[in-house]
């Protein structure tokens, strides 16, 4: 049963809200500020009592699937199960009741963890620099792209463009543009990785960086890493590391000993901190030395015992995000890097990629392998078999949601045909990817003996499949009085 | 570790289905040459137990808004939050969901940002509105980026009177594109038009102010608005949602563009984030617009439901030609202040802004009758307003510090000519005994008889 707007809902005089009286002598508004300035006096937003604004909002979120609600195996997002503590952590009045602009001296606690997750980051990925300030992924392969340019640009030329692979996130191409780069892309080869005599043609002395996904994303990992760095290094480049697939790395490699330059860090996947529906994440880089000059400001700095904003840092790229990027999520990773300890990161990688690959085993021969040999912390299928009878990834995605898993990432990478890319994490328990692996398999056997069933899913969601074309053809983007009545209501 | 559910019977049972005897051997793809070869050099593990005591440890170093009196807004600022919000935002439906790429599964999240963005689209007197950008000063690099794509001009002219901290970003996001950007000088503690005029030709792209402007004042946004347009730029207002409750909307005034900081709309301030920018726009430059966007639609049987829409603009599909790089933005903080908007609804805005008005006047009032204080700038303010002061700035805020209260911004750090002026806030929940604590502090320092 669908849930009416809230804007339907509640009527004329109440409210959900208590306000002090005014205690200081009242002045007319308009005496203070001139009437052409001021509104009409209301605004169209809904009026509805507490009780009613608090049942409308649970019964939304009784519409959604998190992670705690079961398994959410998205690919390439590392949904892994979000540790109570870390949010009790940053629920802590002093760090989220402080002002980012009161006087460092009243905010050293503050300073001191973001000292510290810089160093934390500095170890884990094998570099020289950390900023903390880039709020999400993207945002960081933009503050990593605008670091390649200044980087050269000091060395008296920007160069022109930037290799990627077709395997790449499309976050990276539209980063690196936005830098003012052209892109090349870098065919994969059939193995699935880097073409090595593709990238050997494409880079030159124009190229300023190659964005590389490590493992892959096909979850394989880039095994010539080491060779491919030598030749970007020889030719003046940079490597740069989207770091979306660290959660298959910790303590076993670190960006900066495979020769990558900079990396972004999605403290979102790898850290546990909760990805909120779509954010809040935050995407904090690390660099090599040569590279720390041009990093995003602030960095947090320790003098004698005080810690400081050090903004003195004539080469940076500047600001990248109004205060210093998504600190109660800095506050959440930090949180998690405490209680997991080296001995227990070194536990996340080895499972999650234990739990891909048996996945990946139990899937085998029914769904389509397009790469043999091991998987990293996802594996990716091809729902070739079943594309064979009319049925695509997406429709299978649909029917599991039917039964009650989320789906993986499906369609990408764009390399595979019909690609279903799945990444347990290392936070779920055999009997979880069992019972997954059984729902993938019943699902192949319906496409054999029943595909409506398939094609037709999911059947037990609040809504059926959506009609996602007429969403652009006939856009309802906001709720008007009357064209609720457009559309027929459940 | 009670994170990873794997037992060594577990994984032994896992390895031999997978036909390996360890671990290690599923590492084989990795050269040895770039394994790692010692312990990461990390404090030691703590129990849950030792680790909240560490962090209240941490938290207790920090002066927070619970045991401090606070002036100080500059971006971000002590409003106060219903109990609502914080109890729907700890629903771990929503907080532990991602992206609503799988729409049928994700229809709680969806409607609340298709009522979220309604709510913005009415706020701003906009026509759409996407799901959220990082913060406001990133959502106003967007609008202008995306002011160069509607114009398909490059120059960018904006008033020194913005946020300068939202300027410095714009500057980091334009690094690449090289497209100018033209300061406007203030005036009076207002954007100067005339100056304004000067510089402003049909090689214009965009024109930005913020309103009320980092200095509280209230601009002549028609006034600016109508000179973008008759040089064919685009105008982009940065607003104040709380000031809203008041103000006539930028877009009955005629705006393109409406970005701002949605923080005020019951988020708390986090030390600086997480944030939320928010974005409207003209339904005309929709295909020109970052960010995600939800629409309703219906399902094979004609029942209403909701999904992103609009996404050849989003780079998971356009690539480098998307719109923006933007892709996962702040949904969590924009549900936040969609439960705020529909906590304080029709007529609770209006009372929150007019009682930061109230109490910001009756502060402004009673400092300007001060010895050693004046009031530099005569144009009408909202919540914020500058104070000069004869004291050099730093005495009088470590005099405050004493008295625990955050005396507000010394403006001296971002505008040199206003060295030993400051920047206060007053917000509703600042009560008149705190603001009277505040003006004999001032009176104080300053050697007023009191």
């Amino acid at each position: 049963m669908s849930i009416k707007p809230i804007f339907e809902k509640g009527a004329p005089g109440r409210k959900a809200y208590s306000l002090p009286d005014i205690d200081v002598p009242e002045v007319e508004i308009n005496k203070l500020i001139p009437s052409q300035f001021l509104n009409d006096g209301f605004i169209n937003l809904p009026e509805v009592s507490e009780v009613e604004l608090i049942r409308h909002f649970t019964r939304l979120s009784q519409l959604n699937f998190g992670v705690d609600m079961g398994f959410y195996p998205l690919g390439s997002c590392t949904m892994k199960y979000n540790p109570k503590v870390n949010e009790e952590a940053a629920k802590l009045s002093g760090l989220m009741n402080s002002h980012p602009l009161q006087s460092e001296n009243l905010s050293q606690g503050a300073l001191k963890l973001m000292y510290e997750l810089e160093a934390f980051l500095k170890e884990i990925g094998g570099l020289d620099s950390v900023s903390l300030q880039p709020a999400a992924g993207a945002h960081g392969e933009l503050a990593g792209m605008l670091v390649v340019r200044a980087y050269h640009e000091a060395n008296g030329n920007p160069r022109k463009k930037v290799l990627i692979p077709d395997s790449a996130h499309g976050t990276n191409p539209a980063s690196a543009a936005l830098a003012g780069y052209d892109i090349v892309v870098i065919k994969s080869s059939k193995d699935g990785l880097v073409d090595i005599d593709e990238l050997k043609r494409a880079v030159d002395t124009d190229c300023a960086a190659v964005m590389l996904t490590n493992p892959n994303t096909i979850g394989l990992f880039e095994k010539d890493i080491f060779f491919i760095s030598k030749v970007i290094h020889d030719a003046g480049a940079l490597l740069y590391m989207d770091g979306a697939n660290l959660n298959a790395l910790l303590d076993i490699t670190r960006p900066g000993d495979m020769g990558f330059d900079i990396v972004h860090f999605n403290l979102h996947k790898t850290f546990s901190t909760p990805h909120g529906g779509g954010g809040p994440g935050s995407g904090p880089i690390g660099v090599v030395e040569k590279l720390s000059p041009f990093i995003p400001v602030p960095i947090i700095e320790k003098g004698g015992d005080k810690y400081y904003l050090d903004y003195n840092r004539p080469h940076s790229i500047g600001s990248i995000h109004g205060f210093y990027g998504n600190f109660g999520v800095l506050v959440r990773a930090y949180t998690y890097i405490r209680r997991l300890g080296a001995k227990g990161l070194k536990e996340v990688s080895r499972n999650a990629i234990l739990n891909a690959n048996y996945i990946k085993k139990r899937l085998e021969g029914i769904y389509y392998l397009p790469n043999q040999g091991m998987c990293m912390h996802e594996c990716v299928f091809s729902a070739k078999f079943q594309k064979a009878k009319g049925v695509h990834a997406w429709d299978i995605s649909k029917r599991l949601q039917d039964y009650g898993f989320h789906p993986p990432t499906v369609n990408f990478p764009l390399i595979v045909d019909e690609a279903i890319m799945i990444e347990p994490t290392e936070t779920e328990a055999r009997e979880t990817l069992d019972k997954f692996c059984d729902a993938m398999i019943a699902i192949a056997k319906e496409v054999e003996t029943d595909p409506e069933i398939v094609k037709n899913a999911p059947h037990t969601r609040v809504v059926k499949r959506l009609d996602e074309a007429q969403a652009v053809k006939k856009p309802n983007l906001r709720w008007q009085k009357n064209l609720s009545n457009t559309i027929k209501n459940p | 570790m009670e994170y990873i559910p794997n037992t060594p019977e577990d994984q032994r049972e896992m390895l031999k289905a997978i036909g390996v005897s360890s671990i290690e051997d599923l590492l084989r793809d990795i050269p040895v040459e770039v394994r790692l070869k010692k312990d990461l050099n990390l404090p030691e593990p703590l129990s849950e137990l030792e680790l909240l005591k560490e962090m209240k440890n941490l938290s207790s170093m920090n002066a927070n808004t619970e045991d401090f009196i606070s002036f100080l807004g500059a971006g971000a600022y002590d409003h106060f939050i219903p109990s609502v919000v914080s109890h729907v935002l700890s629903r771990s439906e929503f907080y532990t969901a991602y992206t609503p790429y799988q729409a049928e599964m994700s229809q709680g999240f969806l409607q609340t940002i298709y009522e979220y963005q309604t709510m913005i689209c009415e706020l701003t007197g906009m026509e759409v509105a996407n799901a959220s950008m990082y913060d406001g000063a990133s959502a106003m690099a967007e609008a202008a980026l995306m002011g160069t794509r509607i114009t398909k001009r490059e120059e960018i002219i904006i008033s020194s009177a913005v946020n300068p901290r939202y300027r410095k970003v714009l500057d980091t996001y334009l690094r690449g594109l090289k497209y100018p950007v033209k300061n406007i000088k203030w005036d009076n503690g207002i954007t100067d038009i005339e100056k304004l005029s000067m510089v402003i030709s049909d090689k214009t792209a965009v024109v930005v102010i913020q309103n009320p402007n980092f200095f509280g004042s209230l601009e002549d946004v028609a006034a600016i608005i109508e000179l973008a347009h008759r040089h064919g730029a685009v105008a982009i207002i940065v607003a104040d949602p709380i000031a809203l409750g008041i103000l006539k909307t930028a877009g009955e005034l005629g705006a393109d563009i409406v970005v701002g900081e949605g923080q005020p709309l019951g988020i708390p301030l986090n030390f600086g984030g997480p944030y939320l920018g928010f974005f409207a726009a003209r339904m005309e430059h929709i295909r020109k617009m970052p960010g995600r966007i939800v629409g309703a639609t219906t399902d094979k049987d004609g029942n209403v439901g909701y999904c992103l829409t609009f996404q050849t603009r989003e780079q998971h599909i356009k690539r480098e030609r998307a719109t923006s790089n933007i892709c996962t933005n702040e949904d969590l903080v924009a549900l936040a202040a969609t439960v705020y908007m529909a906590a304080m609804g029709k007529h609770g805005l209006r009372d929150v802004a007019n009682l930061c008005l109230q109490k910001m006047s009756y502060a402004k009032n009673k400092i300007r009758e001060l010895k050693g204080y004046t009031i530099p700038f005569s144009a009408p303010t909202f919540k914020e307003f500058v104070v000069k002061t004869t004291v050099p700035s730093e005495k009088i805020q470590e005099r405050l510090y004493s008295e625990k209260i955050i005396g507000g911004l010394n403006l001296g750090t971002y505008y040199p000519e206003l060295k030993d002026h400051i920047l206060l806030s007053v917000t509703e929940k600042r009560s008149r005994q705190d603001i009277e604590r505040l003006i004999q502090c001032l009176s104080q320092v300053a050697g007023n008889v009191n």
